[in-house]
């Protein structure tokens, strides 16, 4: 029991401070019938640091690791090399081990780092001021839509079919079920849905993601017009931020929120989580945004310190009338990728999002000339659509057991719409060797002859 | 004291912003630039740079090191926050986590190149379910506000199955719960009504039993209460409850007093949230990310939300769709999170469940009340307890020890401060003037112990003798005093812009900066 | 000649004709809130009936909300408020004044209380949360 600091003389003293004669007498406000039902026959006792290390070593050696050989895996988790910087900085117990910084004067690491962290992310996504993230880009998306039914008073939220199907999901969800009001557009694989069209004044705003989740970068300029004409806010997800690194940033096209998920920049997928949500709006709407924002001040010599502030927004003090019921949010993580974004700079930024882009035109260049494959997106960051003669899901399971890991078949992402199983959507990053990109385009070859 | 021209003081090193450390055309990543080539953007290339600093390798290393220094941390020191099982965080826990076999594992990989991690997910899912007694656990939820979520989704989903969701409107919640409780009922569409404490510090009986009735959905309630107290009467209040046909929705933040010698199932619950960043050691990261799986009584369990694990003779296999769920008679109310919930914190809490086991688990639950207890005894002569022990694994004071001195509880924590502890949870919660809870949790000594009860007894006497203006002032020895709140509230800076010398536009004046430190 | 009503919910509306008021909240309200750090009004047009929410006033550690004391049509708000929330604690029933209603329901203000029994009320509020 090493993580126990009492010895049995310890607790004996204490017991005799207490006048008590065990610690199961502090129980006596226990129903005795509680206590008794109270045993757990199939539970292991306690176990030494190595065998415990030796059965979870075990269950993790059942698993392929995703590096182990070609994955081209996106689709809102995304593999980037991350140095060995960022894990060593958010290992230091001052930041894993810290609490939320509600005691700001001896917590100025994580308020600072997290300051730093809003203003990386506003400047990244084009936008004036963002929050201290959120769980998860797919719960960012889903309070981006509450945020927006709170500033219009309107109930409609509709969510383009180019948005990742389980971000739609969980937006529907935590709508309060008040599903008649968020309304999701079918798949939109080729990039031709009339949002515009839908817009009205009832809309409280449109959900559209770019890349969206074809890969394809999505101009939102003329959406955003039409959404502002109609006294809507225009939503803009974004579920790989390399891209802005290189595109033009929602902020930019008039979106007047923009949702995230940073995981891919701040460190492996985990198997989904955790991830961090990034969540950007313009100043105007600043005291509307849910989670916690991080401010600057100054301390009574007058010396700049920062704290968490506007909380009177939060369930902590308004408890039913709470902007969200959200309590925690994603700080190591969001310091994760603040400590990667701070060592990439302007330059390191660009220049792994150019690399990452010249990837996927050469790879899609090459898998498009394989017979009877299209590539659906005209324009794209690291990640693609194709459309293959054949249902993808058999395609890669075959490519699995050959070691590659081929991409996110439609039917996993869309199994109710049968009419994406020949979609397979691929990513490609600076993990990428060139072997991999060739260990892909022989393995479908040969899996479509 | 002593002013130095570089405005550092010893090893309390003052750090400017990242961006205030920029230098052009630097960065602590060496990369090829990629072979010029065509590019398929669509016309929708990036216009001006983005305005990101540059930083070498040791600039950041350094920066880095010095915010972690200005951070107190569960490592370094007690963390006594009540309602917040500040525990210690073993490293095992996290070397388990970084295995390359779950950390590079991608949430859409084929389920037969992951069975090992949702056999991780089924391992965890079973002591949980086993530790509370109830049958069935949903993964999901990404914290605790999201377990209650969780919980409350499915008691609706589970109502409106019945035809009840139009009349059961009410969702009963104790004057002393945590504010999440309130904010999550209204956000399922409840209504909330508030149940009073009693004299003792436990919900009414009385009122409880008179208020429920046909139209109530469930009540949330917190065991140990947010008093730090038993909730004795929790099982025959669950009873009545059952018996007109509510639910119960555990609050589980304080699951720390009870775990391997009280199950939920036997209170009553029907459902509840587990924080395992409390209970179960994962770290708290400065706010995050945590991790609310939530478990769930048979009449509950169909409702949980998707993905839902499900073995099958191929393996264990993520249902994802509503179909998919119903051919299995499921009825999922949704789903919460993008993939399959916080995958690297459930590792680090099954490492942690293993390390302890069934013995350790129970002798931690133990040890934690223990020490509150002892903490309770050891300073009710000096501070104003509450109720009368024994308490549960926290001990809950008012501020009527401080009337009249003119300190108040939060002068008082920020004096703690300079001794070199972490405060308490303060104005906590609600139903007693000025609380202070106190929460030690087992992995604190009792050398700490020792330490703590000392330095809390010596400040309720220098508040007793009158010694205001030095709580007023205090903290003076952290690496900021007191920060004005107000200011940052009235007038909002939420990032650093460059001043408007660099050329900036003047509309961004909200964005100024104050200077790194100037001397008053 | 004007006359100062005041609310349970510690709102204060001074009418000056029996046709128009000026609404804020008071002294008491606004020493237990604290420092004042955000007020929202509603716009000029705003049909409000009584108890009605009419605006959001945040501080530190409070945020709550001003309801209508009568019904009425806002006419006028206070403009300088928004920018300089702070008057709200300086000059609870001056300067920090919220915005005007013209009454449309004036046989409303026989709901509310004169300055005396608002004391007293205030008198027995302090004894309760002492």
């Amino acid at each position: 029991m090493r993580y126990l600091p009492h010895g049995p003389a310890d607790r004996a003293h204490m017991l005799e401070t207490l006048g008590e004669p065990s610690i199961e007498a502090l129980y006596r406000d226990v129903p005795a019938a509680v206590l008794q039902a109270a045993a757990f026959p199939d539970l292991p006792d306690h176990q030494g640091e190595r065998a415990v290390e030796a059965h979870l070593a075990a269950l993790a050696a059942r698993n392929r690791p995703a590096g182990a050989g070609p994955c081209f895996l996106g689709a809102g988790a995304m593999r980037h090399h991350i140095p060995a910087v960022v894990d060593a900085l958010v290992q230091r117990g001052e930041f894993m081990t810290a609490y939320t910084p509600y005691q700001p004067e001896i917590s100025q690491g994580t308020l600072q780092a997290l300051f730093e962290f809003q203003t990386q992310v506003a400047l990244i996504t084009g936008m004036e001021v963002a929050n201290a993230s959120m769980y998860d880009g797919a719960s960012a998306c889903a309070e981006a839509g509450l945020m927006a039914q709170r500033v219009t008073r309107r109930a409609r939220v509709l969510v383009s079919g180019g948005v990742h199907p389980r971000y739609a999901a969980t937006t529907v969800t935590l709508a309060d079920g008040a599903h008649e009001a968020v309304e999701v557009l079918a798949p939109d694989p080729l990039g031709i849905e009339d949002l515009i069209g839908r817009v009205n004044h009832e809309t409280a705003c449109v959900i559209v993601q770019t890349p969206d989740v074809f890969g394809r970068l999505r101009d939102l300029t003329a959406l955003a017009a039409a959404c502002h004409d109609e006294g809507a806010l225009l939503v803009a997800v974004v579920t790989e931020p390399l891209a802005l690194g290189l595109v033009r940033p929602p902020g930019a096209m008039g979106a007047d929120i923009v949702v995230a998920e940073g995981q891919g920049l701040a460190g492996p997928p985990s198997f989904g989580g955790p991830g961090v949500g990034l969540f950007a709006t313009r100043a105007a709407l600043m005291r509307q945004m849910p989670g916690r924002l991080v401010g600057q001040t100054v301390d009574e010599d007058g010396r700049r310190g920062f704290v968490l502030t506007l909380s009177t927004r939060e369930q902590h003090i308004r408890r039913e009338k709470a902007t969200s019921n959200i309590c925690t949010n994603a700080g190591l993580v969001a310091l994760a990728l603040s400590i990667h974004l701070a060592l990439l700079g302007e330059e390191g930024f660009t220049r792994l999002a150019r690399t990452n882009h010249a990837l996927a035109v050469d790879l899609a260049t090459r898998l498009a000339r394989l017979p009877g494959v299209r590539v659906l997106p005209q324009a794209f960051f690291n990640e693609f659509a194709l459309l293959l003669p054949v249902p993808a899901g058999p395609v890669v399971e075959t490519l699995a057991d050959r070691g590659v890991l081929a991409g996110v078949p439609g039917e996993r992402l869309w199994p109710d719409y049968p009419e994406l199983a020949e979609v397979l959507l691929v990513a490609v990053t600076e993990t990428t060797p060139p072997a991999d990109i060739e260990a892909l385009v022989d393995g479908l070859k040969e899996a479509l002859s | 004291m002593t002013a130095t021209v570089s405005g550092h003081r010893g090893l309390d090193l003052e750090e400017p912003l990242l961006f205030e450390l920029d230098t052009p055309g630097v960065s602590g990543i060496d990369e090829p630039e990629p072979e010029p080539g065509p590019t398929r953007l669509g016309g929708l290339e990036r216009e001006g740079p983005i305005g990101l600093p540059g930083l070498s390798e040791p600039a950041v290393v350094r920066h880095y090191t010095r915010l972690s220094r200005r951070n107190y941390s569960i490592d370094a020191g007690m963390y006594p926050l009540g309602s917040c099982t500040m525990k210690y965080n073993p490293r095992l826990n996290e070397r388990m986590a970084r295995l390359p076999g779950f950390a590079d594992l991608h949430p859409l990989q084929p389920e037969k190149t992951v069975q090992g991690a949702l056999a991780v997910m089924a391992e965890l899912g079973r002591w949980l379910c086993a530790l509370t007694g109830l049958p069935a656990v949903a993964l999901s939820p990404a914290a605790g506000a999201q377990g209650e979520l969780c919980g409350l989704r499915a008691i609706r989903a589970a109502l409106r199955e019945r035809g009840e969701l139009d009349t059961r409107r009410v969702v009963l919640v104790a004057e002393s719960a945590h504010g999440t409780n309130p904010a999550t009922a209204a956000a399922c569409g409840f209504k909330v009504e508030a149940v009073p404490a009693d004299a003792r510090g436990r919900m009414d009986r009385a009122a409880f039993r008179a208020r429920v009735g046909a139209d109530v959905a469930a009540v949330m309630l917190t065991n140990p209460n947010t008093c730090g107290l038993f909730e004795s009467d929790a099982p025959e209040l669950a009873r009545a409850l059952h018996d007109a046909g509510g639910f119960v929705y555990m609050d589980g933040a304080n699951l720390n007093a009870l775990v391997g010698r009280v199950r939920a199932v036997d209170l009553g619950a029907d459902a509840m949230h587990i924080n395992l960043h409390k209970t179960f050691s994962t770290p708290h990261g400065g706010g995050g990310p945590g991790a609310g799986p939530t478990v769930l009584s048979a009449a509950l369990a169909p409702f949980a939300p998707l993905p839902v694990l499900w073995q099958e003779e191929a393996g264990w296999r993520l249902i994802e769709t509503m179909d998919g769920a119903r051919a299995r008679g499921l009825s999922p109310f949704g789903r919460l999170s993008g993939f399959h919930g916080q995958f690297g914190v459930f590792v680090r809490a099954l490492a942690y469940l293993l390390a302890m086991g069934r013995d350790g688990l129970r002798q931690a639950s133990g040890d934690a009340v223990l020490n509150a207890n002892y903490i309770l005894a050891g300073l009710s002569d000096v501070l104003s307890a509450s109720y009368p022990g024994p308490c549960m694994h926290e001990a809950l004071f008012d501020d009527r020890f401080l009337k009249d001195t003119g300190i108040t509880t939060l002068d008082f924590a920020k004096a703690m401060i300079d001794e070199g502890f972490h405060p308490m949870t303060m104005y906590f919660p609600l139903v007693v003037h000025g609380a202070l809870l106190i929460e030690p949790t087992e992995t604190e000594s009792r050398a700490t112990l020792d330490q703590f009860i000392a330095v809390m007894r010596d400040l309720a006497l220098r508040a007793r003798a009158g010694d205001q203006a030095a709580f007023k002032a205090a903290p003076r020895l952290a690496p900021r005093r007191r920060l004005d709140e107000t200011q940052a509230a009235r007038h909002p800076v939420l990032r650093w812009a460059p001043p408007p010398s660099s050329g900036a536009s003047s509309d961004e004046s909200s964005f100024r900066t104050a200077p790194l430190s100037s001397n008053p | 000649m004007s006359k100062v009503y005041y609310t349970e919910d510690h709102e204060w509306i001074r009418v000056e004709d029996g046709k128009e008021g000026t609404v804020g909240i008071t002294d008491f309200a606004q020493a237990q809130m604290g420092d004042v750090v955000f007020v929202e009004l509603p716009p000029v047009g705003t049909v409000l009936t009584q108890g009605e929410q009419a605006a959001v006033v945040e501080s530190v550690k409070a945020a709550s909300e001003l309801y209508a004391p009568v019904s009425g049509t806002v006419v006028a708000v206070n403009p300088d408020l928004p920018d300089a929330p702070g008057t709200v604690n300086e000059d609870p029933q001056g300067e920090g004044w919220f915005f005007r209603l013209a009454l449309t329901q004036p046989n409303e203000l026989a709901d509310l209380m004169d300055q005396d029994a608002y004391e007293v009320f205030v008198a027995e509020a302090g004894e309760s949360a002492g």
